[in-house]
């Protein structure tokens, strides 16, 4: 496994980009392909958006901890957190039955969770865990050399 | 300075909004007002010209989902320009693609309506 690399961002949202940053930079170390970096950007900014809107419920309430490595073929993110619990697994997916259309399409989709749909369909693992001392830790993998 | 900058036109039968920039948690209340200003305008049919979108996240997917809603229930609809293949993507992943009338270029977005 390779080292750690650890941030600590303030956890607003105009701080979200350079946790990203961080993030790409590590998928470019690990070899990821473009459309990859692109899905690590994404999943982080939505991850980091929810940190914010769930475990803090608001901005400056706490940091972000931000950190990735290279074990084999994953490339890991990890997010933590003090807030609140917010578990991941418990938000529905929003996305809408695809036989529906149109109005009903539209009536249908929970747009609360579509950062979390995000996350589940761009990362290849999305693991979560709880801590009462610790708080969240919110792990995002992507399998490398399988984009 | 922000990363987005958005703008604002009231054609003949549409209002059209232009983004250029990022539109994520930090600035979709900046693309969101916009869109809102179309509405209490007066206007539902509204299109959005997205080609100097680079990014867009959840964020902005939900302004335009939210604004789409309001101009559908008062009979309009917002026509999408001219996507990145990056906002295309978003827009595929969220399952929502088809629910906005896409087209490739800003001419044909305004003349659809």
């Amino acid at each position: 496994m390779s080292q750690e690399h650890v941030r600590t961002i303030p956890g607003r949202y105009e701080e979200i980009q350079n946790i990203c940053a961080f993030m790409v930079q590590g998928a470019k170390e690990a070899g990821l392909d473009e459309s990859a970096l692109f899905h690590v950007e994404l999943a982080c900014d939505e991850a980091c958006t929810n940190i914010i809107e769930h475990a803090y419920g608001d901005e400056g309430q706490g940091d972000i901890v931000a950190s990735w490595q290279i074990d084999g073929n994953d490339f890991i993110m990890m997010l933590h957190d003090d807030g609140r619990v917010f578990n991941p697994d418990d938000v529905p997916d929003p996305t809408m039955p695809n036989q529906l259309t149109g109005e009903a399409a539209l009536d249908s989709l929970q747009v609360g969770g579509l950062g979390i749909h995000f996350m589940r369909k761009l990362m290849d693992e999305v693991r979560y865990q709880f801590d009462p001392d610790q708080g969240n830790t919110l792990i995002l993998v992507k399998k490398i050399g399988q984009e | 300075m922000s990363d987005l900058t958005v703008s604002r036109e009231s054609l003949k039968r549409v209002d059209l909004v232009v983004a250029d920039g990022r539109i994520d948690s930090s600035t979709a209340p900046q693309f969101d007002a916009v869109l809102k200003e179309c509405l209490a305008g007066g206007n539902a049919n509204i299109v959005v010209n997205l080609s100097g979108v680079s990014y867009m996240s959840s964020a902005g997917l939900r302004a335009l989902i939210s604004a789409l809603r309001e101009a559908k229930g008062r009979g309009g609809q917002i026509a999408i320009a001219a996507p990145s293949e990056r906002v295309s993507e978003v827009l595929e992943l969220a399952g929502v693609a088809t629910l906005f009338d896409v087209y490739d270029d800003q001419t044909s977005a305004v003349g659809s309506f």
